[in-house]
């Protein structure tokens, strides 16, 4: 089965304690990702997002995750220091309970890239109180061959439908295709 | 495509109840870039000197700056501008927070508001979707309070709100606009907001600001931002701690206020503690800060912690920034724990925390001397902060003798009479000032004390050191990295100013020197009040990031105008003297561009008299102060001029005894 593999993780540290509330963050991130790139800026466009309520002294900057097609049941609430964060607070999901993390035009989900191609994401780069860092750890991964995933899957539809039968699909599909 | 503005303006007309959204003309951009240019070009055009402040056809413009919502870091600002109730001139008081990128995000530069509401009213702007809503629910709220009512009422985290309070609605002639951490204080538009029934405006985009030059623009804002980091790790030395580094200043981290504290007036504005600053009271105060403040806060898109949340004991959390810190300290004679208290109160109410303390300081100095008595004042309570929050308390309702001083120290001194006039000391152009009171005459600040149309102090000075270095070798070592000097010359008169001697004040700075120090100083904070970038960041302080070398290579790259510095210098001077121009045709004259009678203590009549003829002449006005009709041309405003020449205004020579012009009118 799976190896043992070193694998970098990139990762954005978030303090929270020291977060401004400023939210260039936003700023920057979604000028690099309009197109061209900075030709324009829209923190509604951002993939990440400063959730702050300042008189209750909640700062919590959030980077886009998964994109999620149904909300999950989540809506309970954390009590830290005294504060209390709602759940959502904290989520990373483009999920369809709130408009984080869309497209406002389209609605379609948006998912942080770690500004691919540059030293670090640019919302460390512009956080300059340091609420933002930028960290690669290097972990102990079982590293599952991809192939893997498939063949679990295909061991479930044979189980249901027997091999023959899904190669028979196969082929059909593949004359299909070239046709 | 227009790039950095939006190109709209949203029109509201309150008698009417009609939204518009209408375009603007991208050549007036070109003369008057945006923010306070275009507000002041909108408020020639629209608002006669016939018009009183508290008339429907007085307008009220939210304008943000030209690069607002770009990524230029710190450029934030909503120039709000009207006619002032307190001065009758044009008022133009800024803020710093959220709300100017978030209205243009929703696709506008600016919010006009005309007519007058018959009912207080809300507006709601969403991107497209404008509504005029009832705030009947909300009459008598705080301003705070009724932001965050406003967001949960609209299930919009996200909106921001600038809002009036009790002093707004009740027309206090010093009641500001609050939103979030910051305020659009002097002049009293917070007043205008309420007499046109607005209580709040409620603003949340989600569109694209678009810049010209994408790559450069980026590289500009990254240059910013490096020179800030080297800023902050590399504060001025020699100056006293607020000077030392950028910021609006930092008043909110700083914790040493020996300079504030034995150089600024106490009560109203008489009493200099020199001493007052010990060991004990230091710690005390650094622990007072320490306990209220909960977390130091930025404006959008900037990493200065200029403000900070404060949450006093048994009172709810606010946000602060600046030099509010000890205003209301400093009239009532008390500590910084008082001081951070009554200003809760203060920015619910919604006012000035630059006039609302020394119209209180005034009052009961008044009560002192037998001028007012306790039948003007009945029940108040003994002790000085007592009285401050029965004083606060009455004004903003406009009971009793609060109705009068609502009106400010200089209206409240003539309705009183009795010699109360006397005691409305501190005053320029009928508004209170920072107070301070000096010995020496200083050429510059003399200058621009009686020149400024800001109205305030910190909105005029900066960039050049307030005061000579003691010694050569140090002053030499200031220069050598001072590249935001326009010209060098400014060098080598900073080098030549002395602390003694010959080379210095009053004679040094020379007039003519004075003069180029003065219009460099004025320029750089109207331009960053056309681009809606913070002074703290720009003018204010020593060695700023942004100035006039890299300011034009922003416009070029964000808005798309091909700039330079001397097209800068041109489309500053132009609104620069248009705001002159909407206030000379209010009435405003020499004898208005004058300090506080007691600001110093040895004046120079003589050397006074030439520094404002050098000035005049030097901005192209005439001795009464009004642009000539060359200077109107050069700058492309004839039509000014034609307004002048149609009102007989060329012909006032200062000696007739003034007409009843709107500037000198009771109201």
């Amino acid at each position: 089965m799976g190896e043992k593999k070193k694998k970098v993780v990139k990762t954005i540290k978030i303090n929270a304690d020291l977060c401004n509330g400023c939210r260039a963050c936003e700023v920057i991130c979604s000028a690099f990702h309009a197109a061209p790139k900075y030709s324009s800026n829209n923190p509604a466009r951002s993939r990440i997002k400063v959730n702050r309520h300042p008189l209750k002294d909640i700062y919590v900057p959030v980077y886009a995750g998964e994109y999620t097609a149904a909300e999950c049941a989540g809506r309970d609430k954390y009590v830290i220091d005294g504060k209390e964060y709602e759940e959502c607070a904290f989520c990373r999901a483009s999920c369809p309970s709130r408009d984080d993390f869309k497209e406002p035009d389209s609605g379609l989900p948006l998912k942080c890239d770690m500004c691919e191609g540059e030293d670090e994401p640019l919302c460390v780069k512009w956080c300059t109180v340091d609420a933002l860092t930028y960290e690669e750890r290097e972990e102990d991964v079982e590293e599952e061959e991809s192939s893997e995933e498939m063949e679990v899957g295909l061991e479930a539809l044979a189980n249901q439908y027997g091999l023959d039968k899904i190669m028979e699909t196969v082929a059909r599909m593949s004359v299909s295709k070239k046709a | 495509m227009r790039y950095a503005e939006t190109g709209f303006n949203l029109e509201i007309d309150l008698s009417r109840g009609s939204v518009e959204r209408v375009a603007t003309d991208p050549k007036e951009t070109e003369l008057y870039l945006g923010g306070l240019g275009t507000n002041a070009k909108i408020l020639w055009d629209r608002v006669p000197p016939e018009i009183d402040p508290f008339s429907p056809d007085n307008i009220l413009i939210f304008g943000a700056g030209l690069l607002c919502g770009t990524p230029a870091t710190g450029c934030n600002r909503t120039i709000v501008s009207t006619i002032s109730p307190q001065t009758k001139l044009m008022a133009f008081s800024m803020m710093g927070g959220f709300f100017a990128p978030e209205l243009k995000y929703a696709g506008y530069d600016k919010i006009v508001l005309s007519g007058k509401s018959p009912n207080l009213v809300y507006l709601w702007i969403k991107d497209d979707k404008v509504e005029i809503r009832d705030a009947s629910h909300l009459q008598g709220k705080g301003s705070v309070e009724t932001a965050e009512l406003l967001k949960q009422e609209l299930k919009e985290p996200k909106a921001q709100v600038a809002a009036i309070g009790l002093a707004g609605e009740n027309r206090v002639y010093f009641a500001s606009i609050e939103q979030g951490r910051s305020s659009a204080s002097r002049g009293g538009i917070g007043a205008v907001m309420g007499d046109k029934g607005v209580k709040a405006i409620v603003v949340r985009g989600t569109k694209d600001i678009n810049v010209a030059q994408p790559l450069e623009f980026l590289e500009l804002c990254n240059e910013v931002l490096e020179y800030i980091q080297f800023r902050n790790e590399n504060p001025i030395p020699g100056v006293m701690p607020i000077l030392a580094g950028l910021g609006s200043p930092q008043e909110m981290k700083v914790h040493d206020e020996k300079w504030h504290t034995e150089n600024f007036m106490w009560g109203n504005s008489r009493l200099r503690r020199k001493g007052f600053w010990t060991d004990e009271i230091a710690s005390e105060w650094m622990e007072t800060m320490e306990a209220m403040r909960t977390r130091l806060i930025s404006c959008f898109n900037c990493p200065m912690t200029c403000g900070a949340t404060i949450s006093p004991p048994g009172r709810p959390t606010y946000m602060m920034k600046c030099f509010t810190k000890l205003t209301y300290t400093l009239g009532a004679m008390s500590d910084l724990e008082f001081g951070l208290g009554i200003a809760q109160s203060a920015t619910e109410y919604g006012v000035d925390g630059f006039s609302a303390p020394q119209v209180m300081a005034f009052a009961l100095e008044l009560y002192e001397d037998g001028i007012l008595t306790d039948k003007d004042l009945p029940d108040m309570p003994e002790d000085n902060e007592g009285r401050f929050y029965y004083l606060l308390d009455k004004i903003v309702r406009r009971e009793g003798i609060g109705d009068v001083l609502a009106n400010g120290t200089y209206w409240a001194a003539k309705e009183i009479g009795k010699g109360a006039e006397e005691y409305a000391h501190n005053n320029i152009k009928k508004q209170e000032q920072l107070p301070l009171k000096l010995s020496m005459l200083n050429p510059i600040y003399f200058l621009m004390y009686c020149i400024g149309e800001k109205m305030n102090i910190t909105q005029i000075e900066g960039q050049f050191p307030q005061a000579p270095f003691p010694k050569r070798e140090h002053r030499e070592k200031f220069v050598e990295d001072w590249f935001q000097v326009p010209d060098d010359k400014f060098k080598q008169y900073f080098l030549d100013w002395e602390p003694r001697g010959d080379n210095s004040i009053p004679y040094y700075p020379t007039p003519e020197m004075c003069c180029d120090i003065v219009d460099w100083q004025e320029r750089m904070h109207y331009i960053d009040d056309a681009l809606g970038m913070c002074a703290g960041l720009s003018s204010f302080p020593l060695k700023p990031p942004y100035h006039i070398h890299n300011y034009p290579k922003f416009i070029s790259a964000g808005a798309g105008i091909d700039m330079d510095e001397e097209k800068l210098t041109r489309a500053a001077k132009r609104y620069r003297t248009l705001v002159r121009a909407i206030n000379i045709r209010r009435g405003m004259r020499r004898k208005d561009d004058a300090p506080p009678e007691d600001h110093w203590k040895k004046r120079f009549p003589e050397l006074e008299k030439e520094l404002l003829d050098t000035y005049y002449q030097y901005k192209g006005w005439n001795d009464q102060s009004i642009p000539t009709k060359e200077t109107l041309h050069d700058l492309g405003l004839d039509y000014v001029s034609e307004d002048f020449e149609k009102r007989g205004i060329y012909k006032d020579n200062g000696d007739t005894p003034s007409k009843e012009t709107s500037a000198d009118k009771e109201v």
